[in-house]
C-alpha cells in the first residue's frame, strides 16, 4: 500500500484556482520530488498536505488513513513532518532546545512534574537530550547544540529545520527549497544527508526543489505542476527529457 | 559536558540567593530598629507586587503575549481568598493554617477565571489581546465594586443594587458591602510569609520555564507556524501560561488583601495593571529576576520621594516618571547598555585580575 495518496486534490483561493485536480501516490521509502516554475502551487500543495490550507477538492490518504482536513498538529501527529521555503526556527531558543521541542510529543510528562522537579523529569529531560544529540549528529550539529538558533549560518539552519522535523518522529518527511540559498558544495554536503536521513531514520522524503542537480541527482521519481495542474509525473530521468516538461521551464 | 551546571539552572539559583540575602538584610536591618516605619510597611507590597510582575512575565516574556488584566485576576484572589477568611476566622482560629488555604483559594480561583477567560480571549493577538484583557480586567473590577453578598440563617444572599435589597435576618453579615469591599479580614500578611510565597513563586516560574512546556510555549511565542507544524497545541500551551499567570496573581491578590484591614475592588483599576505592566517592562521582558527588582525599586521610589520632604512631595510623581523614562532609555539603547555592560566587564577584570572577564563575554 501506497504510504501517501492525494487524489484529484485543488485549491480555489476566490475566484483563483491555485491547484486543480493533481494527484500523487508516493510509496513507502521513495525520495519523491515535486517541481515546476514558480508559482505553480507547489508549496500551496505543501500546505493542504499538512493542514494549513483546507483542500476545497479531493482528499488526502496517510497510511491508508483520510487526513483531509484535519488541523496542522493532528496530521503531524499522524505522521506528516515539514521544514519551511523561508525558514522558521525557534530562533531565541538553543539549537538543542530546538530539536527538543520537537521531541515534545514523544517524551511526555505532565506540567506539576515539570514544576515540582519529580524524578520522571530529570529522567525525561536526560532521554530527551540523547534523542536530540543523537538527531543532530548527521546533520553535524551535535557541537553547535548550545548556541541559539538565530546564530548558526544560513546552511546549518536549514539543517537544523530537517533535524528539529525529524524529531518529530514522521513517516513523511516534506521539505521545501532544502538547497534554497546554499552554494554547490553545500548542496552536495546536503544530497548526502538527506540519502542518509532517508536510510538511516526509514522516512519517505517528499521534496519541492529548483536545483536541478540535486533533483536529479537524488530523487528517484518525480512530478511536474505548472499553472497548478499535473504536468506529468514518472522515473526522474524521463520526467527531465520530457518535451513538454523543458517547455514549461525554458519558454518555447 | 554532562556534570556542567545548565546557564538557565545558574541563572536561577542567582536569583534565588540574591532574593535570600535580600531577605536577611531587611530582616536585620528591621531587628536592629533601622528600618522606618514607612519600610516595614511596605514590605509586603513589595512581595505582593514582585509575585504579581514575575508572573505576568510569563505572559508578556515567555508566552509573548500583551496581557493588561493582571490587576483583575488579583482582584478575584484578593475577594476570593478575603471571603474565606472572613467565613472562617472563627473556626479555624491559626493564622498558619488558614492563610495558606485562603491563597490556595484566591489562586485557584483566579486560574479558573483565567482559563476561562483566555478560551475565548486567546484566540487574538498583540494589540488585540491587550484592549480585550484590559476590558475583561475592568469587567471584573466593576462587578466586585456592584456586588453585594451576605449570609443568614437562611444562608447566602446575593445583589447588585444595595444592601437593603438583600433581606437579611436581623443574625445577617454582610460579605462584601459593594463599593466599600470586604472589611473584618484577618491581617495575616507578613512579610515572612510573603517572602515565602515570592520564593514559591519564583521556583514554579524558573522550573515552568525550563521544563517541557515551558519549551513548548517559547516555541509558540518564537514561530506559531513552525510550532504547529511539530504538532504542538498552541491554546494548550498559551491556556496553562494563562491560566499559571493568573494563578499567581491570585496568590499575590490574596497577600495584598489579608494585608489590609478594608479591601476594596477600586484598588484594583486598570492602573495596577499598567503598573505592573511597567515592573516587567522595565525590568526586562522574559526575565524574571529584572520584573522583582523593578518592583521593589519601583515600589520604594515613589514612596521614598513622599516622606522626603514637603518640597518633593508635591513633584514625587514628577520625578517618579522622570526616573522610569530614564530607565526606559537605559534599558532600551544598545549603546547605553553597550557601554555599562563594558564598563561592568572591565570592573570585573579588575577585581579577578581578568582571569574571568575573557571567559564570561558572552
Amino acid at each position: 500500500m501506497a504510504l501517501l495518496e492525494v487524489k484529484k486534490l485543488g485549491i480555489s483561493f476566490g475566484g483563483l484556482r491555485a491547484v486543480d485536480d493533481f494527484s500523487m501516490t508516493i510509496e513507502k521509502g521513495e525520495l519523491y520530488g515535486l517541481i515546476g516554475p514558480n508559482g505553480a502551487g507547489k508549496t500551496t500543495i505543501f500546505n493542504m498536505l499538512t493542514g494549513v490550507y483546507k483542500p476545497t477538492d479531493g482528499s488526502i490518504w496517510l497510511d491508508g488513513k483520510n487526513i483531509t482536513g484535519k488541523s496542522t498538529t493532528e496530521i503531524n501527529k499522524s505522521g506528516i513532518a515539514r521544514t519551511f521555503q523561508n525558514i522558521r526556527l525557534f530562533s531565541k531558543l538553543s539549537v538543542l532546545d530546538n530539536v527538543k521541542a520537537g521531541l515534545t510529543n514523544r517524551y511526555t510528562y505532565s506540567t506539576a512534574t515539570g514544576i515540582f522537579r519529580l524524578p520522571k523529569f530529570f529522567r525525561t529531560e536526560r532521554e530527551m537530550t540523547e534523542k536530540a544529540i543523537e538527531l543532530l549528529k548527521p546533520f553535524e550539529l551535535d557541537g553547535d547544540a548550545d548556541l541559539l538558533a538565530s546564530n548558526l549560518p544560513y546552511g546549518k539552519q536549514r539543517k537544523l529545520e530537517i533535524a528539529r522535523a525529524l524529531a518529530t518522529g514522521p513517516k513523511l518527511l516534506l521539505l521545501d527549497e532544502p538547497a534554497a540559498g546554499m552554494n554547490p558544495r553545500e548542496t552536495a554536503g546536503l544530497m548526502n544527508t538527506i540519502l542518509t536521513v532517508r536510510d538511516d531514520f526509514g522516512v519517505t522524503v517528499l521534496l519541492i526543489e529548483h536545483d536541478m542537480s540535486l533533483v536529479s541527482g537524488i530523487c528517484e521519481k518525480l512530478s511536474v505542476l505548472n499553472f497548478g495542474q499535473l504536468l506529468c509525473e514518472g522515473k526522474t530521468g524521463d520526467v527531465l527529457r520530457n518535451p513538454e516538461v523543458i517547455k514549461a521551464y525554458l519558454g518555447e | 559536558m554532562k556534570h556542567r551546571i545548565k546557564p538557565a539552572t545558574r541563572k536561577s539559583f542567582i536569583t534565588y540567593a540574591i532574593m535570600i540575602a535580600a531577605f536577611i538584610f531587611v530582616e536585620i536591618l528591621v531587628s536592629t530598629g533601622n528600618a522606618s516605619n514607612m519600610f516595614q510597611g511596605l514590605l509586603v507590597p513589595f512581595c505582593v507586587y514582585s509575585i504579581s510582575a514575575a508572573a505576568l512575565n510569563l505572559t508578556v516574556g515567555i508566552l509573548g503575549e500583551l496581557s493588561l488584566g493582571q490587576a483583575g485576576f488579583m482582584c478575584i484572589g484578593a475577594y476570593s481568598s478575603a471571603i474565606f477568611s472572613v467565613c472562617t476566622k472563627d473556626t479555624i482560629t491559626q493564622a498558619w493554617i488558614r492563610f495558606p488555604i485562603a491563597m490556595l483559594i484566591g489562586g485557584i480561583f483566579a486560574a479558573l477565571f483565567g482559563v476561562l477567560i483566555g478560551i475565548p480571549v486567546l484566540r487574538l493577538r498583540g494589540d488585540y489581546l491587550a484592549i480585550v484583557t484590559l476590558a475583561f480586567g475592568e469587567i471584573i473590577k466593576n462587578v466586585f465594586a456592584a456586588l453585594y453578598v451576605g449570609y443568614d440563617s437562611n444562608g447566602l444572599h446575593f445583589s447588585l443594587t444595595s444592601q437593603g435589597d438583600l433581606n437579611l435576618a436581623p443574625d445577617g453579615k454582610m460579605l462584601i458591602n459593594g463599593a466599600l469591599g470586604i472589611s473584618g479580614t484577618p491581617k495575616d500578611s507578613t512579610f515572612v510569609i510573603g517572602f515565602i510565597v515570592l520564593m514559591i513563586s519564583l521556583v514554579i516560574l524558573y522550573n515552568f520555564t525550563n521544563s517541557r512546556t515551558g519549551r513548548a510555549v517559547m516555541s509558540v511565542r518564537d514561530n506559531r507556524i513552525a510550532a504547529e507544524s511539530i504538532g504542538l497545541n498552541i491554546t494548550k500551551y498559551k491556556l496553562i501560561t494563562f491560566g499559571l499567570t493568573a494563578f499567581l496573581g491570585g496568590v499575590a491578590g490574596a497577600l495584598f488583601s489579608h494585608n489590609l484591614s478594608a479591601l476594596q475592588a477600586s484598588k484594583f483599576d486598570y492602573n495596577l495593571s499598567i503598573l505592573i505592566l511597567v515592573f516587567v517592562v522595565l525590568g526586562g521582558i522574559g526575565n524574571i529576576r529584572g520584573s522583582v527588582i523593578a518592583a521593589i525599586v519601583l515600589t520604594y521610589i515613589p514612596e521614598a520621594l513622599r516622606k522626603a520632604g514637603s518640597n518633593l512631595t508635591n513633584y514625587r510623581m514628577l520625578i517618579y516618571s522622570i526616573i522610569l523614562i530614564i530607565m526606559m532609555i537605559f534599558t532600551s539603547n544598545a549603546k547605553i547598555r553597550g557601554f555599562f555592560t563594558a564598563s561592568f566587564m572591565r570592573l570585573k577584570g579588575i577585581v579577578f585580575k581578568n582571569k574571568s572577564a575573557v571567559k564570561e563575554g558572552e
